[in-house]
């Protein structure tokens, strides 16, 4: 019980350093999308949602799940297409737009 | 099929991070963005083929719900609004996250199992972590789009309320963890963490809302993390760590950027009006004059110059101005000269918000500059146009004993000309008055940003 905890951890803390390395690296004129895409990704959540939802539950899960699922879905789906939008934005040269 | 599934994960969390470090220049980004959302439908279509589904209608009826909500916020919100907008996606990770957490608490109840001691740890910080969020964000959303005042609300003995409900929901995490099967009590850490997140951010003004925005965008990171050490999945503890670290990283760049420390934003109640000590307390009280210029004048300059740096701050995000800082640079450029922008890194409402607003009207990103690259080159310049900024232009900032001590600064007043575009002679967010005005080498041009500018490219483009 504990040794499997210590393991979830161990890939949290990693993943975390992980983290600091990569995100260091992103210029601060990407600093909005970084956060409208992390965000999206936080969006993972999901996959808790959709697992809860599936299983055979009560009616006050069920609800639960399919709330969650929602707002999930709202992050993943809005994050993604928010940053793409903006990133199609960032031009070297203005006149290519068009 | 366990193990083909966390391949799978595997494989999302890898997509994940290289979406993430293709981030990392202009030029790949959107295809950064672009494999991270391949990684996110690998991920849903794996969960969904490898777990045995019952109830496919309520799954279906909120992905659609979902993705048609998120879709209609994607395409119809103005950049101007992305602040809000990331603000309430926040909080819509955090809630679901909280209540995946709550759904699984319930499901151990009502088939009456034991909850063990490492599922209920993270189970409970979830519901905590994922209803703050929750919460928090959307007073962070009510407050950048003013439907809640902007300004620090603050009350008698508001650190000590929000202190001893941080220690209840402290104290009923730990009761909960030992025993698990209490709902009521569950009840109430959910109820007090979402009033905590509504009572911790009120306080907060409406200028400091980028870093809250970007502590709340590593706390829905966290949350989901924590979601994944309940279900133990792999997958939600890589993603979320990742974004538990990237909203880490930007509360600590804004923080920087605004000269203050964490626990200041959070209980410092800044920008109450209550901070005026600075303000008309100019040194030896002599009279301070500015000098004031006009459109013709401020167009002849800019004509004629050859370096021309841009400074964009607030105002001009709030005036909309953008477009009209573009069709002006046009002009000057037409003319031969050359116009950079320089960004502060708590320009604009979020991180990195101007240099979006630039590049919606049209600026090519190589000529966005960060601060430690365009400091240097001020001294080379002959106009420095101040549009809507304040204290981060201060030279104050550089002389100990200010308020501002310490704060990064843009070195505008070592450019040949200033021209600072301004309402009033108000003083900035800081509340602190601003040498720049009163160098000889700074004119002031009253109005607002638009017209300001607006006028000036109708003089420039009548300048032969």
């Amino acid at each position: 019980m504990i040794e499997e905890l210590v393991g979830l951890l161990v890939i949290f803390v990693l993943a975390m350093f992980v983290g600091f390395e990569v995100i260091t690296k992103v210029p601060p004129t990407l600093h909005t999308p970084l956060m409208s895409g992390s965000n999206a990704i936080s969006g993972i959540a999901i996959i808790g949602a959709l697992i809860l939802t599936g299983q055979e539950n009560t009616m006050a899960t069920s609800i639960l799940g399919f709330i969650a699922v929602v707002f999930a879905m709202i992050n993943v789906v809005g994050g993604f297409l928010v940053t793409d939008r903006m990133l199609r934005m960032f031009k070297r040269k203005p006149q290519e737009r068009r | 099929m366990s193990a083909l599934v966390e391949l799978f994960y595997l494989l999302a969390a890898v997509l994940f991070i290289v979406g993430l470090k293709r981030l990392s220049s202009p030029a790949t980004a959107r295809s950064g963005n672009s494999w991270a959302s391949v990684g996110m439908l690998i991920a849903i279509v794996a969960t969904l083929a490898f777990n045995r589904i019952i109830s496919w209608p309520w799954i279906i009826a909120g992905v659609l719900v979902g993705s048609a909500i998120g879709g209609i916020f994607a395409r119809t919100v103005k950049m101007t609004a992305m602040p809000q907008m990331v603000a309430l996606l926040n909080g819509f990770g955090g809630g679901a996250s909280a209540l995946v957490a709550a759904g699984e608490y319930l499901r151990y109840q009502s088939e009456a199992l034991a909850i063990p001691i490492n599922v209920g740890v993270s189970m409970q910080l979830s519901v905590l972590i994922g209803s703050v969020t929750f919460s928090g964000s959307l007073i962070a959303f009510g407050k950048l789009q003013e439907l809640v005042t902007g300004k620090a609300v603050t009350y008698p003995l508001q650190k000590t309320l929000n202190a001893v409900m941080f220690l209840a929901t402290l104290g009923l995490l730990v009761a909960l963890v030992v025993s698990p099967d209490q709902l009521p009590l569950f009840l109430a850490l959910a109820g007090i963490a979402l009033l905590l997140g509504v009572l911790s951010v009120v306080p907060i003004g409406g200028a400091d809302m980028p870093v809250v925005i970007s502590l709340l965008n590593s706390y829905s990171g966290l949350a989901a993390a924590m979601t994944g050490f309940v279900i133990n999945n792999h997958g939600l503890i890589i993603s979320g760590a990742l974004v538990g670290a990237s909203g880490l990283i930007l509360t600590n760049i804004m923080c920087k950027g605004m000269n203050r420390s964490l626990t200041n934003v959070l209980f410092g109640a800044f920008g109450t009006g209550g901070t005026a000590t600075a303000a008309a307390v100019g040194p030896g009280g002599e009279e301070k004059t500015v000098r004031q210029v006009g459109v013709e004048d401020a167009a002849m300059m800019l004509a004629y110059a050859q370096n021309v740096i841009v400074v964009p701050g607030y105002g001009l995000a709030v005036a909309q101005a953008q477009h009209d800082v573009r069709e002006m640079a046009d002009v000057i450029e037409g003319r031969g000269g050359v116009v950079k922008y320089a960004i502060h890194p708590v320009a604009g409402r979020m991180p990195g918000h101007m240099n979006v607003l630039l590049a919606e009207a049209n600026v090519p990103y190589d000529k966005l500059k960060d601060m430690d690259e365009i400091n240097p080159e001020f001294e080379r310049c002959d106009v420095a146009l101040v549009v809507g900024a304040n204290d981060v232009v201060n030279p104050d900032a550089r002389r100990p004993g200010s308020e501002l001590s310490g704060m990064p600064i843009l070195d505008v007043d070592k450019a040949k000309h200033v021209i600072v575009m301004k309402r009033s002679m108000n003083p900035g967010f800081a509340g602190i008055d601003n040498p720049l005005f009163y160098l000889e080498n700074t004119s002031m041009f009253f109005g607002s940003a638009k017209d300001s500018l607006a006028k000036l490219v109708k003089e420039l483009k009548q300048i032969d």
